[in-house]
């Protein structure tokens, strides 16, 4: 299963594609896809916002679902997705009632 | 200190205009990413994890109260309310807009500083001696050399696309502070027989997945001869160093696979051929340099000793950040003073808007306006005098930076790590704070003695993992991450390289293994003055393999 996501141009935010095709900054209204017709199709989009200056770094990554929750698959993107372990009040976990464990 | 002349300021405003109109045009989607990466990266622009990062220059890390206010603004108006100082001795800012960024460097340049060529295949800010200008043991203050070096370097046609990334670390004391072996060039400040200054030379040293230990390839060069040679090692790399593969790109790979000696030989005949040239420094010119950094006026404060005694009296704590934070300056009645950014199971580094501006109030009050950052991501005031340290201990205090544990294990360098850092494997902070915590006690810390833990989340070596006593490399494997430990670095004038000791350590395990190799220490020293990293040469690495894996150890299992 994957997951479509960039960092949004302006600020850098962490963001990931949602199914209405908006740049979501929150992980869990990422739209998770299972076949390589709709990785392409993400990437496609990818492709596109890059092109028109909405977002930058533009990557697919995997994720496994559980309880109805996206969980990434690596470390790396499990941080991305709430911000530093170091800082809890900083980030996306400061704004979600889901900080790191 | 250096004041801008009417030419840089002239450049660093140009540049600033430029660089202004360059993300101006990047929002409004004129130029791709592609087109604006390396121009960003110029601007010392990197995108991270969650965000923009942005790392500031801080010439061989000396930088005024008032340009340390500005870094507390930036943090407080820009960012989150802090700035991480690195191993470079320079800041980073982990969270601006880019859509900030321009005005973040017009109020930069209003104070002076900027945040090129802290990025990009170019010679790096020059780092040095952290107590340069201070320290009792100096020969001469190798600052000027470090700014001469700045002017020559900065946007240099030929060596703006090298290939690859080029550091320059400058001591003017035999007593390396500034870790001069581990770079590409190292230089060593000293006098001849006749009196004359000039360098030592190393060169290619460095970390990194390929560490090694720079060669000296000059015992003296004459000072007026650095930058026609410092040019000739340049010219000599730009040629012949690879570009084929980013890995073997550093100039330590062409001084492996050419020789020391030949390509010496190189070198010295590049140099025959600029000696005459130019690049000559006429002495009106160092000298005039030089005046930039005059020390400041210290007037005899011979009060200090009988203030100091009665105030160790008064407060223990006071006595042992005295004894631990506290160095002899060149001058009886002046120190220089550590301050610590590594509280207990704190972030190595960091330091808050409202701390930035103490310690520029501090510096303004009792440090003759000075300030400087240390490689290993303290704060430094260069100049106090013995009478006013209980006064700036006191405002220490009150500011949460006053722990005294300089050169003690939890002294910690730590990277930003899998935290922040876009090229990490690992995570690094809370490994440190995690290890500083374990190592709470000051008097347990005192008892170890000197010890010098440094840990990176990934094998590029920003945490200096490498020159370690102890060294921590984070790494990923089947997902998860694990720290390999390295033990018997040193970053100083006998800097040696450590040794793998073994299998990783997952990361609850690490603040264990590195109890077991200080308790084993402890437990084989030949007494209490012998350091950790003379124990380890004395000894090798059985003792702690045997402590860390020996086959009744479950940990090893
Ligand atoms: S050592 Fe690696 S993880 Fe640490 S800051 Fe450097 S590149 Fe990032």
């Amino acid at each position: 299963m994957k997951i479509l996501t960039a960092n949004r141009l302006v600020d850098g935010e962490v963001v990931w594609l949602a199914p209405d095709g908006s740049w979501a900054t929150e992980l869990q209204s990422a739209e998770v896809v299972q076949t390589p017709e709709d990785e392409a199709r993400l990437q496609a989009a990818g492709k596109h916002a890059l092109a028109a200056s909405l977002v930058v770094d533009v990557n697919l990554v995997e994720v496994s679902i559980a309880d109805g929750t996206i969980r990434p698959n690596r470390l790396r993107e499990q941080i991305r997705a709430l911000g530093p372990t170091t800082h809890p009040s900083l980030g996306k976990q400061a704004r979600s009632a889901s900080p790191h464990a | 200190m250096y004041r801008y002349d009417e030419f840089d300021h002239a450049f660093v405003d140009a540049r600033v205009s430029e660089f202004s109109d360059q993300v101006a045009r990047r929002l409004s989607g004129e130029i791709t990413e592609d087109a604006f990466k390396p121009l960003r990266l110029m601007n010392g622009v990197y995108l991270q994890l969650h965000a923009y990062m942005l790392r500031i220059a801080i010439p061989y890390g000396t930088l005024s109260s008032k340009q340390m206010r500005m870094l507390a603004h930036i943090a407080r108006t820009y960012d989150k309310g802090y700035g991480h100082f690195t191993t470079r001795q320079n800041i980073q800012f982990n969270w601006p807009a880019l859509s900030d960024i321009p005005a973040v460097l017009r109020d930069l340049a209003s104070v002076e500083m900027h945040a090129i060529q802290t990025s990009g295949n170019c010679i790096r800010n020059v780092t040095a001696d952290h107590f340069a200008g201070a320290a009792a043991d100096e020969v001469a203050d190798p600052r000027p050399y470090a700014e001469i070096l700045r002017q020559w370097s900065s946007v240099h046609p030929e060596f703006s696309f090298l290939p690859r990334k080029f550091k320059i670390a400058v001591t003017g004391a035999e007593r390396d502070r500034a870790a001069i072996q581990v770079h590409d060039i190292g230089l060593h400040l000293k006098k001849n027989a006749a009196g004359e200054l000039g360098f030592a030379v190393y060169v290619g040293g460095g970390q990194g997945r390929t560490p090694m230990i720079a060669k000296k390839i000059r015992d003296f060069l004459p000072e007026k001869d650095l930058l026609s040679y410092t040019t000739a090692v340049m010219r000599v790399y730009n040629l012949h160093g690879r570009r084929d593969n980013k890995y073997k790109a550093r100039i330590k790979i062409l001084v492996h696979e050419t020789g020391t000696e030949e390509l010496t030989r190189q070198i010295e005949a590049e140099f025959a051929h600029l000696v005459d040239t130019e690049l000559k420094l006429p002495d009106t010119d160092i000298r005039a340099i030089e005046r930039y950094f005059a020390p400041p006026v210290l007037v005899e404060r011979p009060d200090g000793e009988a203030i100091l005694k009665q105030a160790q009296l008064d407060s223990r704590g006071f006595a042992e950040w005295l004894k631990q934070n506290v160095v002899t300056h060149r001058h009886p009645d002046y120190a220089a003073v550590t301050i610590s950014l590594k509280g207990v199971g704190e972030i190595p580094g960091d330091a808050t808007d409202v701390q930035m501006d103490a310690v520029a109030d501090i510096a303004e009050r009792y440090g003759f306006d000075e300030l400087r950052v240390s490689h290993e991501q303290n704060l430094i005031l260069p100049h106090v005098a013995r009478a006013d340290l209980k006064a700036v201990y006191d405002a220490l205090v009150e500011t949460g930076l006053a722990t005294a544990n300089s050169n003690l294990i939890s002294d910690i360098i730590a990277c930003p790590g899998l935290d922040f850092c876009a090229l990490a494997n690992a995570r690094s902070i809370p490994v440190a704070q995690d290890i500083s915590r374990r190592f709470a006690s000051l008097e347990r810390q005192r008892e170890i003695g000197e010890l010098k833990l440094k840990i990176s989340g990934c094998i590029n070596a920003c945490g200096h993992h490498h020159v370690g006593h102890i060294g921590i490399l984070g790494v990923e494997k089947k997902g998860a991450e694990l720290y390999q430990i390295t033990l018997g670095g040193s970053g100083d004038e006998h800097t040696s390289i450590g040794e793998i000791v073994g299998r990783g350590f997952a990361p609850e395990e690490v603040t264990d293994a590195v109890e077991t190799v200080v308790e084993t220490y402890l437990g084989l020293r030949s007494s209490p003055s012998e350091r950790f990293i003379d124990a380890y040469r004395r000894v090798g690495a059985a003792p702690f393999k045997e402590a860390l894996y020996g086959t009744t150890d479950a940990k090893a299992a």
